[in-house]
């Protein structure tokens, strides 16, 4: 089963939808015994840094799912700060990441951009940096919907899988082993969020 | 290659889809799910949605309807139209909503946009902002479907926006509206100059070369109805959205880094 994690923050609802329109029946949940038995866990985020560290701190699931995706391995995907909060910290708050990831998160600096606009929102090219599972598919055409004003800056390049460009280059997915996160909305970004939610799904 | 959204923009009136001239004079185009469908697979950047009713008939939004559009709508859709308080704004999030879409509220309020931006981030909360020529030739911002003047200069006013919380204007023309004259550049120009969120030009686009313009005047992004949703000359209703193709030639290939 895949299973969307419900601490309280995030657009579930959207995702659930991407994942029926492809055929997947997800469970929007915050059971600890359903998150157990989860084959695969998507980590959903939106809005502040803080608001959903704190909000999955509270949630009481913090353990659970870092016990799946760190111990049993379960492929796990986290969509937007649910990719941030996968890094050690971020430049918009105070609290600690999980840091499963080693990196922080951190602000676009606007004199990098010239006068492009903080937050970065719109459809944007990606590349795949690596060969892997979740990007099988991607082509030139490959776009993505973003909203962010912070961007991951990992520190082993090994681990960036797709990167993208705003003013300058910045990482926009990343893969170490099972772990896997996005900076855009694949369940927003039509055709091409199906493609990669389903490579998400037959490939781990 | 840098890329601005392009945006259909639909109005929901007597439960239909509909389209204006100048805000008024409104015409049927079909059933909105229906529409959105076609959106889908015209792969299009954005949806926004504005129920011209709901604040009219004092009623909140229409929460059923909008989740079968949601649901149906993979791309970023923005809903405006009776939203006047941040908890029917989260009622519209959860439903599969990225964006809401504030006017009457936030003219009335604007401390409504703050709480609203302070709850469920900025980058989610869009204030349109109506503006038509008054019997003076000066730029007004109008509320209630265009039909009352608020006495606000669209330049202060959309500052006050920008300060008060909101994420992006979504900026009407509504002298423009339906009338394929292209957007209102200069009105866009004047705006976008004091603004450092995002601009999204509305009003008179008729060709693909019309968003260029808008966005050499400043607009980050555009949106269109009538050049969507007929064909010209003869209006018939018919869905279309230019292709990739044509975007990169007419728009992409000519956008500096603004």
């Amino acid at each position: 089963m895949l299973v969307i994690i419900d601490y309280g923050v995030g657009n579930l609802a959207s995702i659930r939808n991407m994942f029926k329109k492809i055929g997947t029946e997800a469970l929007v949940t915050n059971d600890s015994a359903k998150i157990r038995a989860a084959e695969k866990i998507v980590l959903p985020g939106v809005g502040a840094f803080d608001h959903c560290m704190t909000m999955f701190n509270a949630s009481g699931l913090r353990e659970i799912v870092t016990k799946k995706a760190l111990e049993e391995r379960t492929p796990t995907i986290g969509i937007c700060v649910g990719l941030q909060m996968l890094t050690q910290g971020s430049e918009e708050g105070k609290e600690p990441g999980l840091g499963w990831i080693k990196g922080q998160t951190i602000r676009f600096r606007q004199d990098r951009l010239g006068n492009l606009k903080i937050p970065h929102m719109g459809w944007t090219s990606v590349r795949s940096c690596k060969s892997s599972g979740l990007t099988e598919g991607f082509s030139e055409d490959t776009r993505f919907y973003f909203v962010h004003s912070y961007h991951v800056k990992l520190d082993d390049p090994q681990d960036e899988l797709i990167a993208a460009e705003y003013g300058m280059e910045f990482t926009a997915g990343i893969e170490k082993d099972n772990i896997l996160g996005v900076q855009f909305h694949p369940e927003k970004s039509h055709r091409f969020g199906m493609l990669l939610l389903n490579n998400f799904l037959k490939s781990y | 290659m840098r890329r601005i959204r392009v945006i259909p923009m639909l109005l929901i009136h007597e439960g239909g889809l509909v389209k204006s001239v100048r805000f008024k004079e409104y015409r049927y185009v079909g059933d909105p799910i229906n529409a959105v469908k076609v959106f889908n697979e015209k792969e299009v950047d954005e949806i926004v949605i504005l129920d011209i009713d709901a604040t009219r008939e004092k009623r909140p939004p229409d929460f059923r309807r909008i989740r079968e559009i949601a649901e149906e709508a993979f791309m970023p859709l923005a809903y405006g139209g009776g939203i006047s308080t941040i908890d029917e704004a989260k009622q519209l999030f959860n439903l599969g909503v990225e964006k809401v879409v504030v006017n009457h509220t936030a003219v009335n309020n604007p401390s409504f946009v703050t709480g609203l931006a302070r709850q469920v981030g900025s980058q989610s909360v869009v204030v349109s902002v109506d503006v038509k020529k008054n019997l003076l030739g000066k730029y007004k911002v109008f509320t209630r479907n265009g039909r009352e003047d608020t006495g606000e200069e669209p330049v202060s006013f959309a500052k006050k926006m920008q300060d008060a919380g909101a994420g992006e204007l979504f900026l009407n023309s509504i002298d423009h509206d339906g009338t394929y004259r292209g957007y209102d550049l200069p009105l866009i120009e004047k705006i976008s100059g004091v603004l450092s969120i995002p601009l999204v030009a509305c009003g008179g686009a008729a060709r693909v070369e019309d968003f260029a313009a808008a966005v050499s005047s400043g607009a980050s992004a555009v949106a269109a109805g009538s050049m969507f949703v007929f064909q010209r000359p003869h209006q018939a209703v018919l869905i279309s959205y230019p292709g990739q193709k044509e975007l990169k030639e007419k728009v992409f290939s000519h956008l500096r880094g603004k």
